[in-house]
């Protein structure tokens, strides 16, 4: 027995899979080929695949980026082919719009620092410290957007300030809901009748029908840009973004109220957002068109892009309060009795235990809206404004790309595209994150 | 009308847009720019170019007023409006005026309140066909498919027409003159009907314009021009008389060309009071008496503006026609300037 | 409880409306009402008083003047000498039938795809992930004007079909592809058709009281009938023998090239077939993503098990796994369908004459009556989502599990 082992001490070398169980030809029958049926699928599969290939590839590579013209491109290319010189052409156009061209470094900034100012939101890794500048930026942006003195934003930014001093000592003095109440007062005052003042004090007045222009103080600022001017993607972005941002507070206010227990509330909250989910958004667009005017006090006007602005966010607003009353909803309510009984009232247990946590698992919801809302500002189109559906119409009506149809439109879906899907696959990855299940 | 309440909130957006007040002269003069409503896009009246800079034989009238009024044909603010907003918007006063190749009728004149300031183009509704389709007049299109471009008088007219005469038809409405151009020219619709001049400028634009024919009948009128809010004569007044001088500077023989040398002064005395070298027709006006001459100077005579934009040289390739001044067998006519 | 003994004796002050929470929330209430009713009062106000300063006063008496437009598609009788209430009612069948299809094909294809996106085999899980994000990632609006640029541009004209050396022909004579809209046999109900439409009734009634009684049966004896056939049976033959017996009351008409265009068929326009089909192929991406979840949320377990009780494959799908998921999907299917309806508003894009092309487009241009269209127009929408929201929501309570 000794010396002598019946225990192999090496490894035998590693045999080869049987042919037909792995590499490719395993891999087509296990998944393509596993039944006669499945075989038959494939196939159609894979020839409707290489129909639709054959069909358009020629004509999108065979197509020529040159030429001014239509007319011209056509009797380059012969008819079959793709004429993208519209796009090369027209490019700045459907990306800004009219916005003066010495100024379009200014949304193209205000687009990289709103990508600085979403990512602590979106990516919870990042130092907290980066949401201070969440918080900033829809001035940021829309200093940058709209130009003008830079006392504006200051300013109103100001307003907040002082509705917060103003609700620290009211606070102390007369309790929580006084403080609230005041200091909403004390910042709608600020923003009706000092801020216009001020503004104009600090950064100077443009000529009125009764006044003339005044030089202000500091009159520290830079070039205006009319709405007017704003138009393509940009525009898309510029309503999608403001329409979300700005329809955040009021989506929290709508999705507490129809929280409430409190009838009135819950029922003003409840005929609101269903209202408003009930009619298309092309109807509410239709009221920013025509209407909206003769609902504000005579006299005012406003352009269309900021009225369009107004019922988007409205809109939205509906939606994202029933995102987040989602996200309370799906609070434990261990959580509300924890608030409860630590003693903390109403504000402060939303403010510091409820809110934090239901805002949190909103955001897939909220990223998902977002995408919603940006495909519908394509809608716009429809009341004139140009974005780049809008622009299409415009575009072909010059007589040099009369007649023009698929380069534009396979164009702006690419655009769109690249935007939702990769917004939708971070709202994807974000939900797999957040779920805590198996 | 001193206004202290300001929408803090607005001028937040850095948006702050003026508040309407009685004159709109004082309003443009305030704010420097003419807002000038006009069309989304259509060849060779009214469509931004590769730069943004709008260009079209509606968008002359409307450089020709900023040009009176405020010195520089480059000062306006085009809002492109639909068809269906474009009576809200000059109505709600987020227009200035509107040159959006738009009928004069009884009921938009008397009933919707406003005030047309002339004709800068007369048109009448037409019906494109393919030649191939041999159809020879309008009363052969029984049972045809129609492309109609919505939201104008376009619609009525039609459904007036087949209906007095009898015949069926399918008609099939479209918002935009790109779109129905591309129905049209794939077939899918038998006639294009619209105003004979887009009808004009969208043949010229096709491949083949030799293959389409416009019909003889022009089955309605259709004097397409200015018009701003009724109750502002000064604004009308101001309106109607740029597209006059235009006019009349083509009937005098003033053109962009040979401006310095007219307004030097010249035998004719029409001429110098319309230049303002005699007499004070500007000041009258509540402008000076260089207007017309910055009218001429900025778009040209109507002649000019004409040619430049829709005339026989450009693709649109339309002919004066109607639209020849009244001596020349037309009915462009401005009354005297005198 | 002392502070209630306190209250209780009477003593009431006026910071008690603040401080005192039986009386907080009324008071906030009525702060609210307050507001709200401000805020209308000063809405209403500014609308009056600009409504004046243009010298209009809100008034539908224009809904009784004569429209003076034609409308192509119509489901009821409608001239241009018809008022503009009619050419609304006209509209608003236009959109019921675009919803209403667009609903049915959309779940059809949205729930094949949805199952498919989940098939073992590669190419075809593949080819449904790129359909999905493809669709519903590109804006509807751009989905309903491409499909209307392809439908005008690939199919033939009518012409096509003309002549001798015609370049496009009929399917076997009865159907016809145009860029104009497709042309199918159109049927004609003569005297005596009324008695196979009752009987085809009577059919559907017997069918649904034979599927009764046979899970009855199936649940007494334990056998299974080939109840497919039977109720095809039922379905067919009555009808079949009744069309016969009143000497073919019902017949076909087809399609024929007359003059400018096909006579004699039912035209289904190209505005409605591309606006139903944008929004059929937009929302079903939305609904295959639904009913993928649906699916996914059922535990493996439920399909082991009932793999492991010997259920052939298809079974586990049509008897334990779908009934379940449905519960999940029928949620997120609602909100599709008030999607799919509210979107049909944008057939204005193609010139389909929905409500919001007649009354909110035509009608409005044409009468200037902005305020009374838009608000008519809000109402309509509004009547017909909440009508989808109750209708589904009494089905999605009649499915909800049932915890016992």
């Amino acid at each position: 027995m000794s010396g002598q082992s019946y225990i192999r001490t090496e490894m035998l070398p590693e045999q080869p899979a049987p042919l037909g169980e792995t590499g490719i030809p395993h891999w087509l029958r296990e998944n393509m080929f596993s039944n006669w049926l499945n075989g038959i699928v494939s196939v159609v599969a894979m020839a409707f695949v290489a129909y639709v290939l054959y069909l358009f590839l020629p004509w999108a590579i065979q197509g020529t980026w040159g030429y001014g013209s239509r007319t011209e491109c056509l009797e380059a290319v012969g008819g079959d082919a793709a004429c993208w010189g519209v796009i090369r052409d027209r490019f700045n156009q459907l990306m800004f719009g009219f916005y003066p061209y010495a100024e379009q470094w200014r949304p193209m900034l205000a687009f990289v620092l709103m990508l600085v100012a979403v990512a602590p939101i979106l990516f919870d890794k990042l130092p907290r410290k980066m949401l201070m500048f969440s918080a900033l930026y829809p001035f940021i942006g829309a200093w940058l957007l709209w130009g003008g003195t830079i006392w504006t934003p200051l300013m109103v930014l100001a307003g907040f300030f002082i509705g917060y001093i103003v609700f620290r000592i009211a606070e102390g003095l007369l309790g929580d809901l006084v403080g609230i109440i005041l200091a909403i007062l004390a910042t709608v005052i600020w923003w009706l009748f000092l801020v216009g003042p001020v503004i104009g004090f600090l950064g100077g007045t443009e000529a009125t029908a009764d006044a003339a222009a005044t030089p202000g103080l500091l009159p520290w600022g830079i070039e205006s840009v009319k709405s007017s001017d704003f138009g393509g993607l940009m525009l898309s972005l510029t309503i999608g973004t403001s329409g979300i941002v700005l329809s955040f507070p009021l989506g929290i206010i709508l999705a507490l109220g129809r929280q409430s227990d409190m009838f009135l509330v819950k029922t003003f909250s409840v005929i609101y957002i269903e209202f408003i989910r009930g009619v298309p958004l092309i109807t509410l667009l239709f009221v920013a068109h025509v209407l909206l005017n003769y609902f504000l006090p005579p006299g005012t006007s406003f352009d269309l892009i900021l009225r369009v602005v107004i019922m988007v966010t409205m809109f939205a607003a509906a939606y994202m309060a029933e995102i987040i009353r989602g996200g309370l909803a799906a609070l434990p309510t261990g959580q509300y009795e924890a608030a409860d009984a630590l003693g903390l009232d109403y504000w402060k247990s939303m403010r510091l235990i409820i809110m934090p946590q239901a805002l949190k698992i909103s955001i897939p919801g909220i990223v998902g809206t977002f995408i919603g809302l940006f495909k519908d500002t394509t809608l716009v189109s429809i009341i004139g404004l140009m974005d780049p559906v809008g622009l299409t119409n415009a575009i072909r009506g010059t007589t040099d790309w009369n007649g023009i149809v698929w380069e534009l439109y396979l164009f702006i879906a690419v655009m769109f595209w690249i935007f939702t899907f990769s917004m939708s696959r971070y709202s994807m990855y974000l939900e797999r994150k957040l779920q805590t299940g198996h | 009308m001193k206004k202290s309440v300001f929408l803090g909130t607005l001028a937040a957006a850095g948006l702050m847009a003026g508040f309407a007040s009685a004159g709109t002269l004082d309003d443009v003069q305030a704010r420097d720019a003419l807002k000038c409503g006009v069309s989304t896009g259509l060849a060779g009246f009214a469509a931004p170019d590769a730069n943004g800079r709008w260009e079209g034989f509606d968008v002359a009238v409307c450089r020709a007023v900023a040009a009176a009024v405020l010195g520089d044909p480059e000062k306006v603010e085009f809002v492109p409006l639909t068809s269906k907003v474009r009576f809200t918007a000059l109505a709600s006063g987020e227009v200035d005026m509107l040159s959006r190749v738009t009928t004069w009728t009884f009921s938009r004149d008397v009933d919707l309140k406003f005030t047309f300031t002339g004709v800068n183009y007369y048109d009448g509704q037409g019906f494109m066909v393919r030649k191939d389709l041999g159809v020879a007049s309008a009363t052969e299109l029984d049972g045809a498919t129609v492309c109609i471009t919505t939201g104008t008088t376009t619609e009525l007219n039609l459904a007036d027409y087949f209906r007095s005469n009898g015949m069926e038809y399918e008609p099939v409405p479209i918002e935009t003159n790109a779109e129905a151009q591309q129905q049209y020219l794939s077939g899918a619709c038998d006639v294009f009907t619209t105003d004979s001049s887009a009808l004009a400028a969208t043949r010229a634009t096709f491949e083949n314009p030799g293959e389409h024919m416009v019909l003889p009948e022009i089955i309605s009128k259709e004097p397409l021009g200015p018009l701003v809010r009724q109750g502002d004569d000064q604004w009308a007044d101001i309106v109607r008389w740029t597209l006059n001088a235009m006019i009349t500077a083509e009937e005098l023989g003033v053109t962009s060309a040979n401006l310095d040398e007219m307004a030097a002064g010249s035998d004719n005395p029409e001429i110098n009071r319309l230049l303002g070298t005699e007499g004070t027709l500007g000041e009258m006006l509540g402008l000076d008496n260089d207007w017309a001459k910055r009218i001429i100077a900025s778009v040209g005579n109507y002649g000019e503006a004409f040619e430049a934009n829709i005339g026989e040289s450009t693709p649109i390739g339309l002919s004066r026609g109607l639209n020849a001044l009244w001596k020349q067998g037309g009915l462009q006519y401005s009354p005297p300037f005198r | 409880m002392a502070m209630a003994d306190q209250n209780a004796s009477g003593s009431f002050r006026l910071s008690m409306l603040i401080y005192d929470s039986r009386y907080r929330s009324m008071t906030i209430q009525v702060i609210v009402l307050i507001m709200v009713v401000l805020g209308v009062v000063w809405l209403v106000d500014n609308l009056l008083s600009n409504l004046s300063a243009l010298d209009k006063d809100p008034n539908f008496g224009f809904l009784w003047e004569t429209s003076g437009y034609d409308i192509n598609q119509r489901l009821i009788e409608y001239s241009s000498q018809s008022t503009h209430f009619r050419a609304a009612e006209v509209g608003l069948l236009n959109t019921l039938l675009v919803a209403v299809v667009g609903c049915f094909f959309a779940t059809l294809l949205g729930v094949s795809i949805g199952v498919m996106r989940l098939s073992k085999n590669w190419i075809v899980s593949r080819l449904m992930t790129v359909y999905i994000e493809t669709f519903r990632n590109v804006p509807v609006l751009l989905w309903i004007v491409f499909a209307m640029a392809i439908f005008i541009e690939v199919f033939p004209q009518p012409k096509a079909f003309r002549g001798d050396n015609a370049t496009a022909h009929m399917i076997g004579d009865a159907v016809a592809f145009t860029n104009r809209g497709i042309y199918i046999p159109r049927l004609e109900f003569h005297e005596g058709s009324s008695f196979v439409v009752y009987t085809l009734i009577a059919s559907i009634i017997g069918i649904f009281l034979f599927g009764k009684w046979a899970k009855a049966h199936q649940e007494a004896t334990g056998q299974i009938l080939p109840t497919f056939w039977i109720k095809l049976g039922i379905l067919i033959i009555p009808a079949l023998v009744v069309f016969f017996v009143m000497g073919k009351p019902i017949q076909m008409f087809y399609p024929e090239l007359k003059g400018f265009n096909f006579k004699g068929g039912l035209h289904l326009r190209n505005s409605l077939i591309a606006l139903t089909l944008a929004l059929v192929i937009y929302t079903s991406a939305f609904i295959a993503e639904a009913v993928r979840a649906g699916i996914m949320a059922i535990s493996k377990g439920q399909t082991e098990a009932a793999l492991a009780l010997g259920l052939r494959p298809k079974r586990v799908m049509s008897l334990v796994v779908l009934p379940q998921a449905l519960r999940v999907i029928v949620p997120p299917l609602i909100s599709q369908y008030l999607n799919l309806t509210k979107n049909s508003s944008l057939a204005i894009a193609v010139g389909y004459m929905d409500i919001t092309g007649t009354l909110g487009g035509i009608t409005l241009n044409q009468t200037g009556r902005e305020l009374e269209c838009i608000l008519l127009l809000m109402i309509i929408y509004l009547t017909i989502s909440l009508s989808i929201s109750m209708v589904m929501n009494i089905y999605n309570n009649s499915v909800k599990l049932k915890e016992r």
